[in-house]
């Protein structure tokens, strides 16, 4: 079915209502921090307005730079990650029964409800000495003692990968549901044992979706500022965490605020990248 | 035997039995057509040749060799789904190749390869496009040559035409006979299309509610039907009550018709007769009166409706044999009997 495009002014009425709000809620504020990111710091007070670029001089030093890198490695690892758990986990239930579908799908839901404090406090008892789940290893006879899982950087590794992983699932469900399940046996007639259909054609057939959910993933990743604190040594902290402590403890809103626009320009160009490799990719 | 062997196959889902007990053998090089409604287990009793459906009993002999429990992956077979199932994100070529690929074969064999399955199935040079630039048909014969790309030992088809329009469909299926007689390959397809089983096999299954009705060559399905469910699924048939009494006069909706007989020990059965045996006279002895409810003139031939003791009967003729009669008239109906077949109610 073909759609016309709209041509009155009247036909655009629809947008209004969602254009107002992304405007009032999003380009105001977003606007306002890139404002506030060249004002200069009042020690005193909050900030005076001027135009300075200090704030992002400031931040093109070593320490920065070191922490920027690792919060777009982690981020990229916990997509990684997720996907690569994600995928084969939601395409095994995508051929289950409704019933057993549904019960999946319920649970995951109900660990979306979890806050990241909650997740977070969680994992930090699960993975510690006292109480956590190398208990159950000696009881096993698998270890000698307990000893503490965390802080660590696979404990923050962990953390976010279980806070993300519902959200990648459900993102991958509707694509998985919808293949083909012909596809997988016509590369089995064709002589491909299951695993090797499973990556010969399954995953290549849904490259496009699996990219979308890598970058869902990562963003998701990038704005996670509680769980490298609590299961993190200050060596695993994101830029997250950075952003925040400048803004609310250390009162610098105008430095808060550069890293916060240095880290969404950084974001979007690792996004356009992807997608730019992608499409190039689906030309051949 | 070289061939393939279905040995009381069983399918259960269930309480459900999809597919019951089933015998069959499919000589070396021969043609089959499953055929039947949706339902009977004629895709249930494929998809388990295929290894793709375990069967709950029985067992699959692909000549002389037990392959009941070997996997999919090796049982050296092609399919064709209903859905196609060809590859989205590979060409033509390499969705050909795909097969070849997997085993490790040299490129240049592949590119070989490829060449001559395209120029089996006339779309040479079609080896780069993508395939969601094809039309139907020409899908259709890039899943076929994708199925043949090993010389498989079977080639089975799911419904492989019910996705083309009819013109496209018949062309397709003379085809596909030919292309199945040059190469002398082993085919099983599974279709509920009357018209395309008689034109492609060589032997005609007819399955209903999970078993195998009858199993013979198309024209003997056509002319002795086993039974009532498989002359009404093959073509047109007059499905009459047929009855003798006590003295062994024979009739059929109250008429006595010469020359027919009930086999021994049946006072009550069916009789089907094909609308191209049945003539339409001016009422006389021996024939059935009726009236004539409907003609539908197709231009090249003539069905006449005609009512006779509640129930219709439908006449066939073409233009040249053409019965001049019109709605409301009364006629006589002609049952030859070498045409007439019993069938036990």
């Amino acid at each position: 079915m073909r759609r016309e495009a709209p041509k009155t002014i009247t036909d655009y009425t629809p947008l209004f209502f969602p254009g107002l709000m992304l405007v009032v809620f999003f380009v105001v504020p977003f606007s306002t921090m890139i404002v506030v990111s060249f004002f200069k710091r009042d020690p005193a007070g909050f900030y005076t307005p001027d135009f300075v670029i200090d704030n992002y001089a400031r931040f093109l030093s070593v320490f920065f730079g070191s922490v920027l890198g690792f919060s777009l490695m982690l981020a990229v690892m916990v997509a990684i990650c997720c996907v690569a758990i994600a995928f084969p986990f939601t395409y095994l239930l995508s051929r289950c029964s409704r019933r057993v579908q549904t019960l999946w799908l319920v649970g995951l839901l109900s660990v979306l409800s979890l806050s990241e404090v909650i997740i977070g406090f969680a994992w930090s008892t699960l993975f510690s000495r006292t109480a956590g789940i190398t208990n159950l290893f000696v009881a096993m006879g698998l270890m000698e003692g307990p000893v503490a899982l965390l802080p660590s950087f696979w404990a923050v590794l962990t953390g976010m990968v279980y806070q993300a992983l519902p959200y990648t699932i459900l993102v991958l469900y509707p694509a998985l549901v919808r293949l083909d399940p012909t596809l997988l046996e016509a590369a089995r007639t064709l002589g491909a044992s299951p695993l090797r259909a499973f990556f010969n054609v399954v995953t290549p057939a849904l490259r496009n979706t699996i990219v979308a959910t890598l970058i869902m993933v990562f963003v998701f990743a990038l704005g996670s500022y509680l769980l490298p604190q609590i299961l993190g040594r200050p060596q695993h902290w994101t830029l997250s965490v950075l952003i925040t402590d400048q803004a609310i403890y250390q009162s610098n809103m105008p430095f808060a605020a550069a890293m916060a626009v240095f880290l969404v320009l950084i974001s979007l160009a690792l996004v356009g990248m992807t997608l730019l490799v992608g499409r190039k990719e689906n030309a051949l | 035997m070289s061939g393939l062997a279905i040995n009381d196959i069983t399918k259960n889902f269930g309480d459900f039995a999809a597919v019951d007990n089933v015998s069959l053998s499919v000589p070396h090089g021969t043609f089959v057509c499953l055929l039947g409604p949706s339902g009977c287990g004629k895709t249930t009793l494929l998809r388990m040749i295929a290894g793709l459906e375990e069967p709950t009993g029985g067992a699959i002999v692909l000549d002389g060799d037990n392959i009941t429990a070997v996997p999919t992956h090796k049982r050296n077979l092609g399919m064709v789904f209903q859905s196609l199932a060809l590859f989205p994100h590979l060409s033509v070529g390499e969705n050909i190749a795909y097969a070849l690929r997997i085993r490790g074969r040299a490129k240049e064999e592949q590119r070989k390869r490829v060449e001559e399955l395209l120029a089996l199935i006339h779309l040479p040079g079609f080896a780069d496009r993508p395939v969601a630039k094809l039309s139907g048909g020409q899908r259709q014969r890039v899943a076929i040559a994708r199925a043949l790309a090993l010389s498989p030992k079977l080639f089975l088809l799911d419904e492989p035409l019910s996705a083309l329009d009819a013109k496209l469909r018949e062309d397709m299926q003379v085809e596909l006979r030919q292309l199945q007689q040059r190469l002398g390959i082993t085919t099983v397809v599974v279709t509920h299309d009357q018209r395309e089983a008689m034109t492609m096999a060589d032997l005609v299954v007819v399955m209903g509610k999970g078993k195998i009705l009858q199993a013979a060559p198309p024209i003997e399905i056509y002319r002795k039907p086993a039974d009532a469910f498989v002359a009404d699924f093959i073509g047109i048939t007059n499905l009459l009550p047929i009855e003798a009494d006590s003295a062994g006069r024979v009739t059929v909706l109250g008429t006595t018709v010469p020359g027919l007989a009930l086999p021994a020990g049946m006072d009550k059965a069916s009789l089907s007769i094909r609308p191209e045996d049945v003539s339409i006279t001016a009422p006389r002895e021996g024939a059935l009166v009726g009236t004539v409810s409907f003609v539908r003139d197709l231009g090249g031939t003539i069905e006449t409706f005609v009512e006779a003791g509640g129930t219709t009967i439908i006449a066939v003729a073409t233009p040249r044999e053409r019965p001049n009669v019109s709605v409301g008239q009364s006629v006589g109906v002609v049952l030859p009997p070498e045409s007439c077949v019993v069938l036990k109610q």
